[in-house]
């Protein structure tokens, strides 16, 4: 009998016994750290050593023509938070009013495209995205000509009513629309609103309907079953749509800058002024920390408000 | 119990279509208070779109669903006094075991909600598994969790869309046996839909048996399965044999004689509708007796096959005119034949069911399989 047959004869007694014969070799297991290795390089080129750059330049003193030199200078974060307070929580403030905004927008269309939408679903989804195919650039000054005084909108704006409702809730400072807290905040509910559609997009898909036909079949009115089933079970979609729209809004300086003036600045704005204009790099740096140390505060309570163990 | 309950369950010429095609024929039919109530048939009959009338869930083309005096064709699901046991379960994910029993009587504002909950949970003997998840359990343990979230609001009627399709053969008979009892114990209408005629039989007091939209027959497990009045019936309850037979003349003793492919046989002449002359002669299985009968209703053949269960073995019995008879023969002791073997078979007139040979014969044997 050749070799190979007795190796299938008792390849199959193995099987039929249980597969006990030969024990599998235990290997070295590897293989998730060769995948993990080009992701964790990365991060560790592209963001973990520009993190400790920025710490250190935040540390130091100088000047650009003078070279800088790193004293360990913790005080200008005392002087950054003085100074720059006003514009640090008016970030904050406008991300959250356009996040909040975006989810009210989003969550009907999403709710829409996942369960009602049909063979329109992909179409739909196409049109979300479509946007992105311009630059945020373009996008954002195609908002001032949306809202310019002569424009459709602002003109629909003061016939009814909306024009004087703005100015009593002090969005806008007289008649134009633009240069305003409210087109600021709405160029950034504009410009985020897909990251917002896809991911309620993504858990509203997923959603049994039958569930929400036994919340029914329960007693419950529609209003009850929305409260009860179908929010919960998408919970996961709203955190991750308001995280991606929330963060980047937060730090966001080309809204503030096409569609404000200079009472709607924000801290991306500083930032940006620090870094390429004043070229006071340590001030500049530091508050870059700031503002990624107050997100990492905000989002961690979030994340941790929203029940995350309650999420499926 | 009868005159305090809500009353019987009455649908009246109810009617669904969809864009072309009529899922229920108009459907007349009246569920009892109290009663274990089965609408079984293949899939895609109808039975699933009729359940789901009663509960609310879909709208009907025409017709009324009645509970007692009061009208419920127009409320909606919510509204309606009738929980469904969803043959998914649809037990809510994100809720524990005791929230998803809750959530029918904290809708109603039920102050008691927690004790009832805890009950019908012990009901089912999961009394223990309120703070799990339904994820965390078995899929007989979520069927059961499915059935006490719908029992506890004491319903007017109680809907079960194929609960226990999912479930293993064995688990399958323990719950059928669970379900009977938790009915009998609490007094509801269970109103079962399914497609096995088995599960039908073990736990309905009356059986509607729909095909295409249409119910064939009504009546108790016993009556349908003795005395069907399609062939769909005959070959979808159980097993079947139909011999084409010829109405001849009479034999006294309130007989008919028939001609049977040359050979005569007896019929009782009262299951012999009037003036019907070719008919198909139904003879069940384990009513065909394999020997020497007493000299009446003989076919002789030639085992073709033989299984043997245990319990019985099944033959087919090939007759002179090449057509398979299926005779089931108990494990009583007696001799058991072997393929190839000249055997008699024989049977008692009066066991046998008659019907109209214009029907198809093999209506309703091509029946799902028993496979969850």
């Amino acid at each position: 009998m050749p070799a190979w047959s007795t190796w299938s004869s008792m390849a199959e007694l193995a099987v039929l016994s249980g597969g006990t014969a030969r024990p599998p070799v235990r290997r070295a297991n590897w293989v998730p750290y060769a995948l993990l290795a080009p992701g964790l390089l990365w991060l560790a080129i592209f963001f973990v050593a520009p993190m400790l750059t920025l710490l250190s330049q935040s540390l130091q003193e100088g000047s650009v023509e003078a070279g800088y030199t790193f004293t360990a200078n913790w005080q200008i974060y005392v002087d950054a938070l003085q100074k720059y307070w006003p514009q640090l929580l008016r970030s904050v403030g406008y991300a959250a009013t356009a996040t909040v905004a975006a989810l009210v927008l989003s969550y009907p269309l999403a709710y829409y495209i996942a369960q009602k939408a049909g063979r329109w679903k992909n179409l739909m989804l196409v049109l979300v995205v479509a946007p992105f195919f311009t630059s945020f650039l373009i996008r954002t000054l195609a908002w001032r000509t949306i809202l310019s005084d002569t424009g459709p909108v602002a003109e629909f704006a003061r016939a009814t009513g909306l024009t004087d409702l703005l100015q009593a809730l002090a969005l806008t400072n007289n008649d134009s629309l633009l240069s305003s807290k409210f087109a600021v905040i709405a160029g950034l509910t504009y410009n985020f609103l897909p990251f917002m559609i896809l991911p309620l997009y993504a858990s509203l898909d997923r959603l049994d309907r039958r569930l929400v036909e036994a919340a029914g079949d329960l007693y419950a009115t529609p209003w009850q079953g929305f409260r009860h089933v179908t929010w919960p079970l998408s919970l996961p979609g709203v955190v991750a749509g308001t995280l991606l729209t929330f963060i980047p809004a937060t730090g966001d300086f080309i809204n503030s800058r096409l569609l404000g003036n200079t009472q709607t600045v924000m801290v991306g704005q500083v930032i940006d002024a620090q870094f390429l204009r004043v070229l006071d790099y340590p001030l500049a740096a530091a508050l870059s920390f700031i503002l990624l140390v107050m997100i990492l505060a905000l989002v961690s309570t979030y994340v941790r408000r929203a029940g995350t163990e309650e999420l499926v | 119990m009868a005159q305090h309950g809500p009353g019987d369950l009455e649908l009246i010429g109810l009617t669904k279509s969809f864009d072309d095609f009529t899922a229920v024929e108009p459907m007349d039919l009246t569920i009892p208070q109290g009663s274990f109530f089965a609408l079984l048939g293949p899939s895609g009959c109808g039975k699933t779109t009729t359940l789901r009338m009663v509960a609310g869930l879909e709208q009907p083309t025409a017709g009324q669903i009645l509970i007692g005096d009061t009208d419920i064709t127009n409320t909606r699901p919510h509204q309606r006094n009738v929980n469904t046991v969803f043959q998914s379960y649809a037990l809510f994910p994100h809720m524990s075991v005791m929230d998803n029993v809750q959530f029918g009587l904290r809708r109603r504002g039920d102050k008691d909600a927690k004790r009832k909950a805890q009950e019908a949970l012990d009901l089912v003997e999961l009394g223990h598994a309120g703070r799990k998840k339904p994820n965390q359990l078995s899929g007989g343990m979520q069927q059961r969790v499915a059935l006490a979230r719908a029992l506890v609001n004491r319903p007017d009627v109680l809907l079960l869309d194929e609960p226990l399709g999912a479930l293993d053969l064995k688990l399958r008979r323990q719950m059928q046996i669970e379900l009977k009892r938790i009915q009998q114990e609490v007094g509801l209408t269970f109103i079962h839909v399914t497609h096995d005629q088995e599960e039908a039989m073990t736990m309905a007091d009356s059986i509607a048996v729909m095909n295409a939209g249409r119910m064939e027959q009504l009546g108790d497990p016993a009556a349908l399965y003795e005395n069907p009045s399609s062939t769909f019936v005959a070959n979808f309850l159980g097993q079947s044999n139909l011999l084409a037979a010829h109405v001849t003349g009479t034999a006294g003793d309130g007989r008919l004689t028939a001609d049977v492919h040359g050979h005569e046989v007896l019929v009782d002449a009262g299951r012999v509708p009037a003036g019907l002359r070719d008919v198909w002669l139904g003879v069940r299985p384990e009513k065909l007796a394999l020997g020497e009968g007493n000299g009446v209703n003989e076919l002789k053949g030639t085992v073709s096959d033989a299984s043997f269960s245990g319990v019985a073995t099944q033959y087919l019995v090939r007759m002179p005119w090449g057509m398979d008879l299926t005779v089931v023969q108990q494990n009583d002791g007696s001799a058991r034949a072997r393929l190839g073997d000249a055997v008699t078979l024989s049977w008692d007139p009066g066991h046998e069911f008659v019907l109209d040979s214009a029907q198809d014969e093999d209506a309703g044997v091509e029946h799902v399989v028993v496979d969850g």
